[in-house]
């Protein structure tokens, strides 16, 4: 059996998902960051996948997912130093206890 | 081909200034240099908007890039509240013992990605566009590193990136689907498919569906405005204006550009995303009028307004989608509409942070008798709130009536019925504050003083609210000259 674009494009929602799903559901902000680059990536099997099918001639697709991942690199960075921040003044990285403002 | 680099003047010299700022950051003890600075560099900027407006529409890098005047009307409006905003920091930042000189240049930075994204046609760059001002607005908001400054700004970031995420996923969709990534060729992709396949494929529904929810975390729509009262609260107050303004109106910008261009035609799509946006705009601006009742600190409240307002401005973009692809009167409603919520929200908050500053408190309670201690800074802020309501003489009723009425062109009357009983729910809280602020007695005698930076410019927004609303005339002009673009 060969691989077609369909099995790509299940494998990307799945993680898509997956990612989603951690991200809305675990407490701990480190786990949530990872959460989120597991759904970046899903994105970027999409791209690559939709690029190498659809048009394999250009590499419109591979080129976005670069972008994809270095725009996402710059984003952890900025998370984990407000995470650093965050945990200077409450010593905690729990996201239940940032609870500070309500209603 | 050339580069065509004049066309990028506006975005390149902001940019150089704002790497002057942190430069000249680490040689000079005199702060207030750096927000002098930053002024001329948003002065200049906007000269080089201002001579390309009237020019004929261009694109460079491949139509990656689009000049025209729907870009530069939101470049002049980003410019303008960036100045505004940086004018009104001046008293908050200049007690920071460090970093004053990168947080003007992340402001910057976050106006060229804001410029950038009302100005690209193209998938990456608007993915681009959209994290650089998002990531610097990101630092912006924990800037204060207290515990609720990186409570906002971890919040922010970490919804913030999920809606991109998702915003991607769509992004991958449509590119999957049509296999471009500029908004004019995915359009002619799209017209060129046969409808029945069009419709048997659910990429592209669930394409434009995971769109509107990553663009609707940037306006801050129902279901995802859930971080708008916390981060509205957090963040330093003039980050709070900015975000409320300025990032609004660069969501709003991406959203009109990349839903008419890409989806505009066939009628049918067009017609889906705009009863889409018809539907969350009735949720949104209702679900924020009431909850803005119960609030009583002012920066949550105006959270929640700011949320119920971009329910009116949703109105228009609703107008677009059932409108066809030549009428321009839902285009030009949203953008007059836009320019006015920004003078009068940014006006607002600066009188907030001139009275915040002094009374170091945020409560509604605590502004009792204002309008004796501090009378300029009371009266400014009463003008304001009475151009959120939409009463005149102010731009508020003026972008109401324009925006409205386009609604009810297009056969959204429904929608309009909403947003009038919308706009009486809201009268409630804002003349609440407006009552507290003159009728109540005074918690203490003693006099808010107010910096001339702060008075200047509040002077400037009360203005630009009150001209808006006596003479319209040339500024609708302005907004209809606007989008009679879209290059495609």
């Amino acid at each position: 059996m060969s691989v077609s674009l369909e099995h790509y494009l299940i494998l990307s929602a799945l993680l898509f998902c997956i990612g989603l799903y951690g991200a809305l559901s675990r407490r701990n902000t480190i786990v949530i960051l990872m959460s989120i680059e597991i759904m970046l990536n899903a994105v970027n099997v999409a791209l690559v996948a939709f690029s190498r099918y659809i048009v394999p001639l250009v590499l419109t697709g591979q080129v976005f997912a670069l972008f994809v991942m270095v725009v996402a690199a710059a984003e952890v960075a900025v998370g984990l130093a407000i995470i650093i921040a965050l945990y200077r003044s409450r010593e905690t990285v729990d996201v239940e206890q940032a609870d500070l403002m309500k209603g | 081909m050339s580069l065509k680099l004049e066309l990028l003047t506006p975005e390149l010299s902001l940019l150089i200034f704002a790497l002057l700022v942190i430069l000249l950051d680490l040689g000079i003890k005199q702060k207030k240099v750096l927000a002098g600075v930053s002024i001329l560099g948003l002065l200049v900027s906007g000269g080089f908007v201002l001579t390309l407006w009237g020019r004929e529409s261009a694109s460079a890098f491949n139509g990656m890039f689009l000049v025209d005047p729907f870009a530069l009307f939101f470049k002049l409006l980003f410019l303008i509240a960036a100045g505004l905003v940086i004018l009104a920091s001046q008293d908050y930042v200049s007690k920071f013992a460090r970093f004053q000189g990168e947080y003007y240049a992340l402001i910057l930075i976050s106006a060229i990605g804001m410029m950038l994204l009302a100005t690209t046609g193209e998938l990456i760059s608007i993915y681009i566009a959209l994290e650089l001002s998002s990531i610097s607005l990101y630092i912006l908001t924990g800037f204060l590193k207290d515990p609720k400054s990186s409570e906002a700004g971890l919040k922010y970031l970490l919804l913030g990136a999920v809606a991109s995420a998702t915003l991607l996923y769509g992004m991958a969709l449509v590119f999957g689907l049509t296999g471009k990534t500029r908004l004019t060729e995915i359009a002619q992709a799209i017209q060129t498919i046969p409808l029945t396949t069009l419709l048997d494929s659910p990429a592209l529904l669930l394409g434009i569906i995971l769109l509107a929810c990553g663009f609707g975390f940037k306006i801050a729509c129902v279901p995802f405005q859930m971080w708008v009262p916390d981060v509205y609260e957090g963040a330093p107050t003039p980050i709070t204006a900015y975000l409320s303004v300025a990032s609004k109106a660069a969501g709003f910008a991406v959203i009109a550009r990349f839903f008419y261009t890409t989806f505009g035609v066939p009628d049918w799509l067009s017609l889906n995303w705009g009863i889409l946006f018809a539907s969350l705009s009735a949720i949104t601006m209702t679900l924020g009028n009431v909850i803005a009742i119960a609030q009583t600190n002012i920066k949550r409240m105006l959270g929640y307004s700011s949320i119920a307002q971009a329910g009116y401005l949703m109105v228009g973009l609703a107008a677009v989608g059932v409108a066809s692809m030549a009428d321009t009167l839902g285009r030009s409603g949203l953008l007059f509409f836009l320019a006015s919520y920004t003078l009068t929200n940014l006006g607002a908050f600066i009188a907030i942070i001139a009275i915040s500053n002094k009374i170091d408190s945020d409560l509604i309670d605590d502004y009792t008798g204002m309008g004796s201690r501090a009378p300029l800074l009371a009266l400014g802020l009463t003008l304001c709130l009475i151009s959120l309501i939409g009463l005149p003489p102010t731009a508020g009723l003026i972008a109401k009536i324009y925006i409205f009425n386009a609604g009810v062109h297009y056969g959204l009357l429904w929608l309009v019925v909403i947003g009038v009983i919308n706009s009486c729910i809201s009268a409630y809280y804002y003349l609440g504050v407006v009552k507290v602020m003159w009728l109540g007695a005074p918690v203490s005698e003693e006099k808010v003083p107010s910096s001339w930076a702060l008075r200047i410019v509040l002077a400037l927004t009360c203005l630009g609210v009150l001209v808006l609303g006596i003479i319209p005339g040339k500024f609708v002009q302005i907004a209809e000259t606007a989008v009679r673009i879209f290059t495609s």
